[in-house]
């Protein structure tokens, strides 16, 4: 498939906007991405034809909005390869898929002594959760060093696993270095030990073509919103075995077969662990976004990034007092960098006033600025749709504002 | 390229990011109080020389972007000499001029610190420059505790 950037741009409408009057540069994909048309009108469209609350209802409406929702959860596992729809729980987001796992296959398996191993570049999102659960049960959060490039290093994560381990929690890519882990085989000397994995996939999801089956990880996670999908919307995906086993997240409606007052029988995947009306009409949104992205193709996707990606690394080098935050030999879309003597939120209020947006500060993962010893970066993200002369803007920018700081 | 940006960083915000005045620990300070903005990572310690209630020396550590350099090294240069009611006052007219809603703020009340009256435009970047402030309201009540902007 031929990919033209230019008519990719025009499925996102507020590429259109003027930011201080001057053509938008979005370069913060990490944080979140924005939205194709297809996305925004599958959402207006649910609320204007097929709305009604999910599951059980008999009329219409509810019967139309229940396959559209149903049908997204299908798009979901087709997109990563799950061998079930019942592996696919809809969450608010990646960081409550975690959440979700530390509170109920981390307090059903998980005890005082034992050991959950994570790397030295985790997001919050996959450091805190851990955190509290070793606060409830008493077990030790082992983290798994980076070298310089901001790699794993592979052998001293090795050498954390061992009868104690009970979980390997890692981030798929990371989002403040760009990194991305060699989680096959992460995952392939877990296993070994009979170490269950979870893999981290907020950044991964919208740059690399996810196979959970081929992966063979027991949990993947990831949001919505980064994947060009609307905001509140994640999924958690599971073994199916793993989640049968697991003991249900939130009690309420939807997640249960029969209630009475001494005792409730809870409903089967995924629905165990969606208590409460979903999030019906962004999900369905999501489900669009799916159908967009295989509309281009991630591997389209995956050639225009890393080209990107390339092009900004070599222009970054080239500027005298620039320091790139994150080399690692496999990277993603993403250019941390610091410059000398300039602080971040300087160089993003600079940058914001020539219309590009990037991101600046600690990219909630305030142990990695302490590993490079640096309070915040500045960080450009890239998406499908930005373009070279987008990353000429950003680095001509750049110089100019390294030249006012003088 | 940055004409929209003058009114925020002007050229007196350059000259004290480039070498802030009073960048150096007071070894027998009165007061000493650690700010913190957990948002964008600035940290800064403030040093204060004490005779009675006049404020005889004050200095500060720490790393920060131009605006909150620029803040702190203003700020120790007013404050030196002041009473701490004068201080106090000055804190809250600070903070009136960077966060307040009147238009017609009398920006000669706060002499040299005007330079930094433009973070109001600037919502993100207001606690840059109110860091150093609060941080000297801690140490004018005394606090010990670090103090946060969040």
């Amino acid at each position: 498939m031929t990919f033209d950037v230019e008519k990719i741009r025009q499925d996102f409408p507020i590429l259109k906007e003027k930011i201080r009057g001057k053509d938008l540069v979005y370069l913060d994909n990490a944080a979140t991405c924005q939205k194709p048309q297809s996305v925004i009108d599958s959402i207006v469209h649910v609320y204007s034809h097929d709305y009604a609350n999910v599951h059980r209802g008999v009329h219409t409406l509810s019967v139309r909005s229940t396959d559209k929702f149903e049908g997204a959860r299908t798009k979901v596992k087709d997109f990563i390869n799950a061998a079930s729809d019942k592996e696919i729980i809809f969450v608010k987001g990646a960081t409550e898929a975690i959440n979700l796992v530390a509170q109920t296959f981390g307090k059903a398996n998980i005890k005082a002594g034992d050991e959950i191993v994570i790397t030295a570049m985790e997001h919050h999102s996959n450091i805190v959760p851990w955190q509290m659960l070793c606060e409830q049960t008493g077990a030790i959060l082992k983290v798994a060093p980076i070298n310089q490039a901001g790699e794993l290093i592979f052998a001293e994560f090795e050498q954390l696993l061992n009868d104690k381990t009970r979980l390997v929690s890692v981030v798929h890519m990371s989002n403040a270095l760009g990194t991305i882990n060699p989680v096959k085989a992460i995952i392939e000397v877990a296993h070994a030990k009979n170490i269950p994995v979870l893999l981290d996939g907020a950044q991964a999801i919208p740059h690399i073509q996810v196979d959970v089956q081929a992966l063979d990880c027991d949990f993947y996670v990831f949001s919505g919103h980064k994947l060009y999908g609307p905001t509140g919307t994640g999924v958690l995906y599971g073994k199916q075995a793993l989640l049968e086993a697991m003991p249900p997240y939130q009690g309420g409606g939807d997640m249960i077969r029969k209630v009475t007052f001494t005792e409730t029988e809870y409903n089967t995947l995924p629905y165990k662990f969606e208590a409460g009306t979903p999030n019906i009409a962004d999900v369905i949104g999501l489900g669009a976004a799916i159908d967009y992205i295989n509309s281009i193709g991630m591997d389209v996707i995956a050639a225009h990034e890393a080209d990107l990606l390339h092009y900004a690394t070599e222009k970054a080098q080239a500027i005298k007092g620039l320091r790139i935050i994150g080399e690692a030999e496999e990277k993603g879309a993403i250019l941390s960098f610091v410059l000398d003597k300039i602080h971040p939120h300087d160089i993003g209020t600079m940058l914001d006033s020539l219309g590009i947006a990037i991101r600046a500060g600690h990219h909630c993962a305030m142990p990695v600025m302490d590993f490079y010893n640096v309070p915040a970066t500045a960080r450009a993200s890239f998406g499908l749709y930005n373009t070279r002369q987008e990353i000429d803007v950003l680095m001509n920018g750049i110089e100019s504002l390294i030249e006012v700081f003088g | 390229m940055f004409d929209d940006l003058r009114d925020l960083y002007q050229e007196v915000i350059f000259d004290h990011n480039r070498n802030p005045r009073n960048f150096r620990i007071i070894e027998d300070a009165d007061r000493k109080v650690e700010g913190f903005n957990p948002l964008c990572g600035d940290r800064l310690t403030l040093y204060l020389k004490m005779a009675g209630n006049v404020i005889t020396d004050a200095s500060f550590q720490g790393s920060g972007c131009a605006i909150s350099t620029a803040s702190v090294s203003l700020m120790t240069e007013i404050v030196k000499g002041k009473t701490e009611q004068e201080a106090d006052t000055l804190f809250k007219q600070f903070h009136e001029m960077t966060t307040g809603k009147d238009e017609h703020f009398n920006l000669e009340a706060v002499g040299k610190l005007a330079v930094l009256a433009g973070v109001r435009e600037y919502p993100a970047r207001v606690k840059c420059a109110t860091l150093a402030w609060h941080t000297l309201d801690a140490a004018l009540k005394n606090q010990q505790e670090a103090i946060s902007t969040e």
